[in-house]
C-alpha cells in the first residue's frame, strides 16, 4: 500500500512538469494579452510607451521556455512568484481562498457520496419500486442540469420565495467576523447545489452495483442461511456494490472542481474560482501554473484515494499488482 | 481525502444542517433574518466589480474619492475642486509651470503616524518611477519634478503648461513609512492599505466583499455611518436578487433590473455621466474616412430613439465627448435626426445608390465593418441600431463581435463601438481622443482623427490658464466636429442605483465611464446622516 503511494508520487513529478509546461504553452498561444489584462480600463488611455514599460516590468516579453524554467526553478525553491493580476504573491492569493473552496468541495462531496450511497442502496432493494423510479428519474434529470442553473434556482426558491437561507457570500454582507454559525448557514445552499449536481453519478453506480450483487450466489447463499436482511444488504450487497463507486470517487474530482467554479461564482463564495477565471483570462502565468498544479494534484490524489479504498474494501484486489 | 478529513467533512455537514434550522427560525444576530445591515449606522451596498489592488501607487482611486485615502484636492458634488490634504487650491505661477500646495497640519494616517510633505513626494515619485507597474502613469505626463519645501508644502514643476493639472492631484496619498518599505507592485500594502481617509479597511474577503469602518480620527470629522460594506456581486441578476432579499441596502443595476424596484421602500438614483458610446470612423478607411459619409452618418443616426429604446430613457443623446448638460458643451452643435439631409449630403458628394440600395462612388461600395466588444449587450444594441440607421441612408455597416485582442489590430481600418468619458476636465477626453499626434498610440485617437484646427484648439485648451480662453478653444473643437466628425457620438449613459429609503435623500456625482468603487449615491457616504439628510 505504501509502495503504491510512493510509486504514484514518483510518477506525479513528470506529470506535473508536463502539465505546467502545457499551461505556459497554451497561455502563450492564447490571444489574450497579459499587459492589456493587467492595465484594465486604464490601458485604454495609456500611452504605448507606458504599455511597453509594463510589458518589460511584468517579464512577459521573454520567450516561453525561459519563463517556464524560471517559474519552475523558483517554485521548486518554494517561491511561486507574484500574481500580476491580483498584485500579490501567488502563495497569498491561494492561501486566502483555497480553504473556503476545500470546505465547499469537501462538504458537497460528502453530501453526494452519503446521499448517493444511501439512496442507491434503498433503490437497489426493490428495483422498479416507487422509490427507485422516483429517484432514478430525478437522477437522470439532475445529470443534465448545469450546476449554475441549479444554483440560481436554489437562490430563487430558498432565499427569495421562502427567505430561509442566505443568497450568497460567506457571511451576512453586513457581518465583519467569520463565525461558525454564519459560515455554516451560508454553506448550505452552495454545498447542497454542488453536492446534488454530483449525486446522480454515485446514486446510479451504487444502485446498479448493489442490485447486481443482490442477484449473485453469495447473497442467495447468505439469504438461504437465514441471515438478517440488513446484514445481507450492507454486508454483502453494499460491500461488493461499492467497488465501482470507489473508482468513481477519483474520476469525479475534476468534475467537482469545475462544478465548484460555477457554484462559487453564483453564490459569491470567496473561494479560488474567481481567481482561476481571472488568472486564465489575464494570462497570469504564475498564478495559472500554481492553480493547475493544485488541480492536477487533486486529480492524482483522488485517483490514488479511490484505488486505496478499493484495495481496502476488497482485499482480493491488490495494490497496483 | 483521508478518513480524518472525511469525518471532518461529515461533521461540518451535520453542523451546517443543525445551524440552518436555528438560523431559519430566529436569528437575533442579523435583524430581519439576514436583511442587510438593518441598523441605522451601517450600510451594505452591492457593486459589480472588484478592484485588483487598493494601492494608489498602482492606480487605485486616481480620480479621487477613494474612501480609504485622500488626495491633495477633492471633487465636490458639482465636480468643483476643493482642498483636502492641501489647505487651499494650489498657487500657480504666471507661466503655468509651477504648482505649490500648502499641506493641512495635524493629519495622521490610520496607523497614527503623521502625514507630511514627504508622503506626497513619495507617492508622486513612485508613480512616475517606471519600475512601478502603474498603467495610468501617462496621466501625470506633464510632471517634471515634485519637491518638498519644508514639512508642509510641495512644489510641482511641469514640463509644459497644463491647465487641468490641479484636477490630477485628487489622486490618493500613500504613507511612505509603510509603502516605501516593501515591493510596490506586490507588497502587502496593495491589499492592506493605510490612508488618511474617512474609512479604514477592516477586511477584504477577495471575491466576496470589502468591509470598512469609520475612521474615528478623520480630519474631516468622524462619519456617522460607522460600518460600510461593499459586497462584490458580478452577476446583475444575483445582485438584484440579493437586494430584493434584503441582504443589501443598495446596489448598482442595469436599467431593466432597476425598473423592478419602483416603490418598495427604495429609491432609484440615476447618476448623470460623461460615459459615452461612440463609433470610431477611421480616417484610413475609404468609406468612413470620407467627410461626406461621416457627416451623413452624423445626421442619419437617431440618437433619441437609442436613448428611449436601448437605455429605457436613462441617458441623453451625445454629440461629442462633452454631455449636453455640461458647462463645457457648445450650444447649437446638437444634430437633429434628419435622414433626408443625410441622403442629400451623400448625393451631392457623388455617392449614388446602387441596385441593392447601397451607395457606391468610383467603384467603392459604401460598406464597412463595425466591431463591438463580445458580451457587452449595451454596445451590441448600440452597434445594431447604428447599422440599421446607416442602412436607411444607403450605407452598409456590418456589426461584428470580438474581444479587444481581435479588435485592436483592425482599429486602423474598421469602425469600433467604443466607450469612454472622464468628467473632471474637458482636456482629459478630448486630447487623447482627437489629437493627431496620438493617432494609433495604444487606444488613443482610435479613429486616427487628423484636423489641424482641432489640434491647435486642443493645445490652446490645455495650456491656457484662463477659463474663458479654454471655453473658446473647446467651442472650436466641438464646432469642428460638426464639420468633420471623426466619430459618431451616440449616447451618454446614466448609471442607475437602487438604495434603501432609510438613508434619506442622497445625491450622486457626475460619473466617469469607469465604475469606480465609490461611485453612486455612496460617493459621499462619510457625510450620510442616517435617518435624516446629508449634513
Amino acid at each position: 500500500m505504501a509502495r503504491m503511494a510512493g510509486r504514484r508520487a514518483l510518477f506525479a513529478v513528470p506529470v506535473l512538469g508536463v502539465v505546467t509546461f502545457g499551461v505556459f504553452a497554451v497561455a502563450a498561444a492564447s490571444p489574450f494579452d497579459p499587459v492589456k489584462a493587467y492595465a484594465g480600463t486604464a490601458g485604454l488611455t495609456a500611452s504605448q510607451e507606458n504599455l511597453d514599460q509594463l510589458r518589460a516590468n511584468l517579464g512577459v516579453d521573454q520567450p516561453l521556455t525561459a519563463r517556464w524554467w524560471n517559474w519552475l526553478t523558483a517554485a521548486l525553491r518554494g517561491d511561486f512568484g507574484d500574481s500580476s493580476v491580483m498584485r500579490q504573491p501567488v502563495a497569498d492569493v491561494i492561501g486566502e481562498r483555497i480553504g473556503w473552496s476545500v470546505l465547499l468541495a469537501a462538504t458537497a462531496f460528502a453530501v453526494a457520496i452519503l446521499l448517493g450511497t444511501g439512496l442507491g442502496v434503498l433503490a437497489a432493494r426493490r428495483p422498479g419500486g416507487w422509490l427507485d423510479r422516483c429517484v432514478s428519474s430525478a437522477a437522470y434529470t439532475l445529470e443534465a442540469a448545469p450546476a449554475f442553473w441549479l444554483g440560481l434556482l436554489a437562490i430563487w426558491f430558498f432565499a427569495l420565495k421562502l427567505d430561509v437561507l442566505p443568497a450568497g457570500g460567506l457571511t451576512d454582507a453586513a457581518s465583519d467576523t467569520v463565525t461558525f454559525g454564519q459560515v455554516a448557514s451560508h454553506l448550505v445552499l452552495p454545498a447542497a447545489v454542488l453536492g446534488i449536481s454530483q449525486l446522480p453519478w454515485f446514486f446510479l453506480y451504487v444502485r446498479q452495483g448493489v442490485a447486481d450483487a443482490l442477484d449473485e450466489d453469495p447473497v442467495r447463499g447468505a439469504r438461504a442461511r437465514g441471515l438478517r436482511e440488513r446484514t445481507v444488504l450492507l454486508g454483502h450487497g453494499l460491500r461488493s456494490g461499492m467497488l465501482p463507486m470507489l473508482t468513481l470517487i477519483g474520476s469525479r474530482v475534476p468534475e467537482l472542481i469545475t462544478g465548484a467554479l460555477l457554484v462559487e461564482t453564483v453564490f459569491s463564495w470567496p473561494g479560488i474560482a474567481a481567481a482561476t477565471v481571472e488568472a486564465a483570462t489575464s494570462v497570469d502565468f504564475a498564478l495559472l501554473a500554481a492553480l493547475t498544479v493544485l488541480a492536477t494534484a487533486a486529480v492524482l490524489l483522488g485517483n490514488l484515494l479511490s484505488d486505496l479504498l478499493y484495495g481496502l474494501a476488497d482485499p482480493r484486489v491488490g495494490f497496483d499488482g | 481525502m483521508t478518513a480524518r478529513s472525511v469525518r471532518g467533512a461529515v461533521a461540518t455537514t451535520l453542523a451546517a444542517v443543525l445551524s440552518i434550522s436555528a438560523a431559519a427560525c430566529s436569528n437575533p444576530e442579523s435583524p430581519g433574518g439576514g436583511s442587510g445591515s438593518g441598523s441605522a449606522d451601517s450600510a451594505v451596498v452591492g457593486i459589480a466589480y472588484e478592484p485588483d489592488s487598493l494601492s494608489p501607487l498602482l492606480g487605485y482611486g486616481k480620480d479621487g474619492n477613494s474612501k480609504i485615502f485622500d488626495g491633495l484636492l477633492a471633487l465636490d458634488g458639482a465636480m468643483t475642486l476643493r482642498p483636502a490634504l492641501a489647505t487651499a487650491l494650489p498657487e500657480i505661477s504666471d507661466d503655468g509651470l509651477t504648482y505649490t500646495y500648502r499641506l493641512r497640519k495635524g493629519v495622521t494616517f490610520s496607523d497614527g503616524k503623521p502625514f507630511g510633505a514627504k508622503d506626497v513626494v513619495f507617492t508622486y515619485r513612485t508613480i512616475l518611477d517606471e519600475r512601478t507597474n502603474n498603467a495610468s502613469r501617462t496621466e501625470l505626463d506633464a510632471v517634471k519634478t515634485v519637491e518638498a519645501v519644508g514639512d508642509d508644502s510641495v512644489v510641482f514643476t511641469l514640463k509644459y503648461p497644463y491647465a487641468p493639472f490641479a484636477q490630477r492631484t485628487v489622486l490618493p496619498i500613500a504613507p511612505e513609512h509603510i509603502a516605501g518599505e516593501q515591493d510596490v507592485n506586490t507588497g502587502a500594502f496593495t491589499t492592506h492599505p493605510i490612508g488618511t481617509g474617512p474609512y479604514l479597511l477592516t477586511k477584504w474577503s477577495k471575491g466576496e466583499k470589502l468591509s470598512f469602518k469609520a475612521n474615528p480620527g478623520y480630519w474631516g470629522g468622524a462619519p456617522k455611518i460607522k460600518k460600510f460594506t461593499m459586497a462584490i456581486i458580478k452577476d446583475d441578476d444575483v445582485r438584484a436578487t440579493r437586494l430584493r432579499s434584503g441582504d443589501l441596502d443598495g446596489a448598482i443595476l442595469p436599467p431593466n433590473l432597476a425598473k423592478g424596484f419602483k416603490g418598495e421602500g427604495r429609491k432609484t438614483y440615476a447618476a448623470t455621466t460623461y460615459d459615452y458610446r461612440t463609433v470610431t470612423l477611421p480616417t484610413h478607411n475609404k468609406v468612413a474616412g470620407d467627410t461626406a459619409v461621416r457627416r451623413a452618418l452624423d445626421v442619419a443616426v437617431d440618437r433619441q430613439a437609442m436613448v428611449d429604446s436601448i437605455l429605457n430613457g436613462e441617458g441623453r443623446p451625445a454629440y461629442g465627448p462633452v454631455p449636453t448638460d455640461s458647462e463645457w458643451f457648445t450650444g447649437g452643435t446638437e444634430r437633429r435626426h434628419d435622414l433626408a439631409a443625410a441622403q442629400q449630403i451623400l448625393d451631392v458628394a457623388g455617392w449614388k445608390p446602387g441596385k441593392d440600395g447601397i451607395r457606391t462612388k468610383d467603384g467603392v461600395r459604401a460598406a464597412f465593418p463595425l466591431w463591438y466588444l463580445t458580451g457587452d449587450k449595451l454596445r451590441q444594441e448600440h452597434a445594431l441600431a447604428y447599422a440599421s440607421d446607416a442602412k436607411k441612408a444607403g450605407i452598409d455597416i456590418t456589426a461584428e463581435a470580438g474581444t479587444w485582442e481581435v479588435i485592436e489590430p483592425r482599429m486602423k481600418q474598421d469602425a469600433v463601438l467604443a466607450g469612454g468619458g472622464s468628467p473632471a476636465d474637458p482636456d482629459f477626453d478630448q486630447y487623447t481622443l482627437l489629437k493627431s499626434s496620438l493617432a494609433g498610440d495604444g487606444f488613443n485617437n482610435m479613429a486616427r482623427y487628423d484636423n489641424k484646427a482641432v489640434d491647435t484648439a486642443l493645445e490652446a485648451g490645455r495650456r491656457s490658464g484662463d477659463k474663458a480662453a479654454r471655453k473658446a478653444a473647446y467651442d472650436t473643437v466641438q464646432r469642428e466636429l460638426v464639420k468633420n466628425p471623426g466619430y459618431t457620438f451616440l449616447t451618454h449613459i446614466d448609471h442607475l442605483y437602487v438604495v434603501d429609503d432609510r438613508f434619506g435623500p442622497l445625491t450622486t456625482q457626475v460619473e466617469p465611464h469607469d465604475h469606480g468603487l465609490a461611485s453612486g449615491p455612496w460617493w459621499n457616504v462619510e457625510k450620510w446622516n442616517p435617518g435624516g439628510t446629508e449634513k
